[in-house]
C-alpha cells in the first residue's frame, strides 16, 4: 500500500504539473489514466468491510425479498442471477435511505404475504413453488390489474421491484459483461465503428 | 458594524465566481499584471479525489443511483460535483403560475466541472436577429468584434470540429475530431437521405495534447470530470495558470451579498459571508466583476442598493433581472433495430456527441422564428441505472426472458435532444422576493418564467424531425409527447437546460441595458459583468464559449482601461 500511495502521490502530481505549467509529459495519458484507476481501485476494495449487514429489512423481508430477485432474473447459462450480482444489498442501501422505497417494498412485501395468506392459507415463502408462481403471474401483468383491480397495488409493487432488481443486477460486474459492453478503459486512439451490417 | 472583518489590502480586481467567465477573468487579468481577489461560494475542488473517472457502478455503493436513489434527480452520482436544482438552505421561488428551475454550482470551476462540453460559436446573423425578424434586439456587438476572441478561446482551451461552412455554425480554431461511432454513422446517413446538415460536432475536449495537457484517453466519462484535465473545466485550465502568476488570491466558501457603492459613485468592494464561520467579511477592490452566474450576478446587484440606485446596484435601466431566457429543450428517443446486430465493440468515445445537427433550415421560412441545433447519442453505453426502464415497461413478467430481452435491446437506443432560442419576453424575468431569505441571510430570487407559441412551435418541430430522422434510419421512434398542457412536445421546464442567460444584458442605450459592449455597466464604469448575464439573445447554441469569449474581451478591455487610470 505504502508504495503505491507513494507512486499515486507521484503520478497525480506528475498530472497536476503538466495541467498548469505546460511541462512535456513523459507518460502516455493511456496509461497515466489507468494507472490512477488502477490505485483507486485497489484502495477501494481494501477498505471494503466484509459481509454486508442488513440496513432496512428485516431477516424475513429479506428472504422474501432474494426470493424474488432471483427470480426476476435468474441465474442461466450466459451468467450469474441477481443474488449473485448483489441486487438484494444494493436495495435494502438505497431503501434504508428513502422513506418512499420503504413504503413500495417494505409494504409491498407485507401486501404479498397477506395475499398469499388469503389464497393459499400460506405465507409467500412457505408457500409451494406452484402457488407461488401462481402469485407472481398475476402480479407481474398490468393486464391483470385492469381484470382484478385487488390486484392493482401487487402490480405496482412487482413493477417496482422489478426496475430496482435490473438496476442492481446491470449495474454489476455480472450484468455488465452479460451485456458485453466493452469499454471504461483507457486508449490511445478511439477505433471507431466496426463495419455496420446491412439494415 | 463591529463584527464586520474588514481586510486592509486594497486588490486592483474582485472576481466573483470561478466558472467559466470569471475563470477566464481571472486567468487575463492576472496575466495582465493585475492583483486579483477571486470569490467562490463553494469548496475547492480535487480532481484526483472528487472525480470518478473509470470507477464501474459496482464500485460505488449506490451503483451510481446516490443515497436513496436521489442522484437522479441532479443527473448521476458518477458527475463530477456539480450543483443541484435544490441547494439546501438557498432556496429560490417561482411566482405563482411559473415554474422556473435554477440550477447552481457552489464549486470552484462552477457548472464547467461537468458541463456538456459542447463549444459552439454564435454566428453573424446571431448579433442582428432583431433586424432580420424583429423580434428582441440587435448586440451591441458584431461576430466580427468577437470572432477574435472566439479564435483565442478555442485555442487556449482545445476544441475539436471540422471546417463545414454552414452559416448558422461557423467554423473555428479545431483540432482533429474523434472518429464517428456507430450511432453516428447511422444518423447521419440518416440525414443525408431527408435532407438535414449531420457534422463533427465541436467540443471542448483535447484528440491532441495542447499546452502540456494530455489528449484524450476515450473513457467516454468527461461529464465525471477528468482527472488528466484532457477536456476543459476553468478550475483545471484557467484557475492554475492564473495561480502560477502569483497575483490570484482565491477565497473559497464565500457567499457573495453585496457590491459595496463608494461615494464617488464607484464600487469599492464586495461583502460576502464567509459559510465557515458564518461571518460578514469585506475585500475592497478598484473594480469588481460579476461572474457568479447570470441569476446570481442579478441578485447581487439587485441586492447591492444605495441612495443612487434604489433598485438594485448599475440598475437605472431596470433592465437587471430582466430578458432572461433558456434554451429551449426537448428530448425524444427510438430504436434501431439495425443497431441489433453488430457485434460488442468498445463504443465510449469523448464524453459527448462525436457528431451533430446543426440548425439546417436557415435557407427558408418555418412557421417559428429562428432556430435549433440537435444533439444525439446512444448505442453501447456504460449499461447504468434505469438502463431498461422502457424495456420493463413494455415486456414485464419476469425470469430468463427479461435477460434475453435485455441482451438483445441493450445497445439499441438512439436519443436525441434539441436545443433551441427562446425570444426574450416580458412575462419571463427574476427579481428579488420581499419576503424570503437564505440562510445566509441574503435575500432571494423569484422567477417569473413564461413559453411563448414561438418556443412551442419549436419543440413541436424538434419532435416532428426526431421522428423523422429515427424513422429514417429504419428505427421505431418511442417518445410520445401531449400536444398541450405544462409541456407541450415535451418542452423543458425553464431552466431546466441550465442555459439562462440574459439577466443583465449588454446595449447601445443604457436606457434599456445594463452593460456596454465591453460587458462594463453603464452606471458604474468599474462594474464588469462577465457570465451569461450580458448575452443579448440565446441562440441554438450553448452559452459557454461565447461567455468565456466575452470575459476574455471584457478582460482585455479592463485591463487597457486600467493601465490609462480609467477605472
Amino acid at each position: 500500500m505504502t508504495e503505491n500511495s507513494v507512486t499515486r502521490r507521484d503520478i497525480l502530481r506528475t498530472l497536476a504539473v503538466g495541467a498548469v505549467s505546460g511541462s512535456v509529459l513523459q507518460v502516455i495519458p493511456a496509461k497515466a489514466a489507468e494507472y490512477a484507476h488502477q490505485v483507486v481501485h485497489t484502495e477501494k476494495a481494501a477498505s471494503a468491510a466484509g459481509k454486508y449487514a442488513l440496513k432496512y429489512f428485516s431477516p424475513h423481508q429479506y428472504e422474501m425479498l432474494l426470493t424474488l430477485c432471483e427470480t426476476i432474473i435468474p441465474k442461466d447459462e450466459k451468467s450469474g442471477g441477481a443474488v449473485e450480482a448483489g441486487a438484494p444489498e444494493f436495495i435494502d442501501l438505497l431503501t434504508s435511505e428513502n422513506e418512499e422505497y420503504q413504503l413500495a417494498l417494505g409494504g409491498g412485501l407485507q401486501w404479498l404475504d397477506s395475499f398469499c395468506s388469503d389464497r393459499c392459507a400460506n405465507a409467500f415463502l412457505d408457500c409451494t413453488a406452484e402457488q407461488r408462481k401462481e402469485v407472481l403471474d398475476l402480479i407481474a401483468f398490468r393486464k391483470n390489474a385492469k381484470q382484478d383491480s385487488s390486484l392493482s397495488q401487487g402490480v405496482a409493487f412487482f413493477a417496482f421491484l422489478r426496475r430496482f432488481t435490473c438496476d442492481g443486477f446491470y449495474t454489476s460486474k455480472i450484468g455488465i459483461e452479460d451485456l458485453q459492453y466493452i469499454g471504461n478503459t483507457a486508449l490511445r486512439e478511439f477505433p471507431g465503428c466496426p463495419p455496420l451490417p446491412e439494415s | 458594524m463591529s463584527q464586520v472583518i474588514r481586510s486592509p489590502k486594497m486588490y486592483d480586481v474582485c472576481v466573483i465566481g470561478s466558472g467559466a467567465g470569471g475563470g477566464t477573468a481571472a486567468k487575463i487579468l492576472t496575466e495582465g499584471g493585475l492583483s486579483v481577489v477571486l470569490l467562490e461560494a463553494g469548496p475547492p475542488v480535487f480532481p484526483e479525489k472528487d472525480f470518478k473517472m473509470l470507477m464501474w457502478p459496482y464500485e460505488l455503493p449506490h451503483r451510481g443511483a446516490g443515497v436513496g436513489g436521489h442522484a437522479e434527480e441532479n443527473f448521476s452520482e458518477f458527475l463530477a460535483p456539480n450543483g443541484a436544482w435544490n441547494i439546501e438552505g438557498e432556496p429560490y421561488t417561482s411566482a405563482p403560475g411559473s415554474n422556473f428551475q435554477w440550477f447552481r454550482s457552489r464549486i470552484v470551476g462552477g457548472r464547467t466541472n461537468h458541463w456538456g462540453r459542447i463549444a459552439l460559436r454564435f454566428a453573424p446573423i446571431d448579433f442582428k436577429s432583431a433586424t432580420r425578424d424583429g423580434l428582441g434586439d440587435d448586440w451591441p456587438i458584431t461576430y466580427d468584434d468577437l470572432s477574435p476572441y472566439y479564435d483565442k478561446v478555442e485555442s487556449y482551451i482545445g476544441v475539436f470540429g471540422t471546417h463545414e461552412n454552414v452559416s448558422s455554425a461557423p467554423d473555428g480554431m479545431f483540432l482533429p475530431p474523434p472518429k464517428p461511432r456507430c450511432t453516428d454513422l447511422i444518423v447521419k446517413k440518416a440525414c443525408d437521405k431527408i435532407g438535414v446538415i449531420c457534422i463533427p460536432s465541436r467540443l471542448a475536449i483535447l484528440t491532441k495534447s495542447v499546452n502540456g495537457r494530455l489528449p484524450c484517453h476515450y473513457c467516454g466519462q468527461c461529464g465525471r470530470g477528468c482527472v488528466t484535465a484532457s477536456n476543459f473545466s476553468s478550475s483545471q485550465v484557467m484557475i492554475p495558470p492564473a495561480m502560477k502568476t502569483g497575483k490570484l488570491t482565491m477565497i473559497t466558501g464565500a457567499m457573495a451579498r453585496e457590491v459595496i457603492l463608494g461615494k464617488d459613485g464607484k464600487a469599492e468592494g464586495v461583502s460576502y459571508i464567509d459559510k465557515a464561520t458564518r461571518t460578514e467579511k469585506r475585500v475592497n477592490a478598484r473594480a469588481v466583476v460579476l461572474a457568479a452566474s447570470a441569476c446570481e450576478s442579478a441578485r447581487l446587484l439587485l441586492n447591492s442598493k444605495s441612495p443612487q440606485f434604489s433598485n438594485g446596484l448599475a440598475n437605472s435601466s431596470g433592465a437587471v433581472g430582466r430578458y432572461l431566457t433558456d434554451s429551449v429543450g426537448s428530448d425524444g428517443w427510438g430504436i434501431i433495430p439495425q443497431l441489433e446486430k453488430m457485434p460488442p465493440h468498445n463504443h465510449d468515445g469523448v464524453g459527448g456527441m462525436h457528431m451533430y445537427i446543426p440548425w439546417w433550415k436557415f435557407d427558408r421560412k418555418n412557421d417559428f422564428p429562428r432556430g435549433y441545433h440537435i444533439e444525439f447519442g446512444g448505442g453501447r453505453d456504460m449499461p447504468g441505472i434505469g438502463e431498461f426502464n422502457y424495456l420493463l415497461h413494455e415486456e414485464e413478467g419476469y425470469g430468463v426472458g427479461v435477460k434475453k430481452r435485455a441482451r438483445q435491446t441493450y445497445g439499441t437506443g438512439i436519443g436525441m435532444a434539441g436545443r433551441g432560442e427562446m425570444i426574450p419576453n416580458p412575462d419571463t424575468y427574476c427579481e428579488i422576493d420581499p419576503n424570503v431569505v437564505d440562510k445566509w441571510g441574503i435575500p432571494v430570487l423569484r422567477f417569473h418564467f413564461k413559453w411563448s407559441e414561438y418556443e412551442i412551435r419549436q419543440a413541436k418541430d424538434m419532435q416532428e424531425t426526431f421522428r423523422a430522422i429515427i424513422e429514417a434510419a429504419g428505427g421505431e421512434y418511442k417518445t410520445k409527447t401531449p400536444i398541450s398542457g405544462d409541456r407541450p412536445f415535451g418542452i423543458a421546464e425553464g431552466g431546466k437546460i441550465i442555459h439562462e442567460v440574459g439577466t443583465a444584458r449588454m446595449g447601445a442605450d443604457p436606457k434599456s441595458s445594463v452593460l456596454n459592449g465591453f460587458c462594463q455597466a453603464h452606471d458604474v464604469k468599474n462594474v464588469f459583468i462577465m457570465d451569461g448575464a450580458p448575452l443579448v439573445t440565446n441562440p441554438d447554441k450553448n452559452p459557454t464559449l461565447t461567455i468565456m469569449a466575452l470575459a476574455w474581451r471584457a478582460s482585455e478591455y479592463l485591463l487597457d482601461e486600467a493601465k490609462k487610470g480609467n477605472l
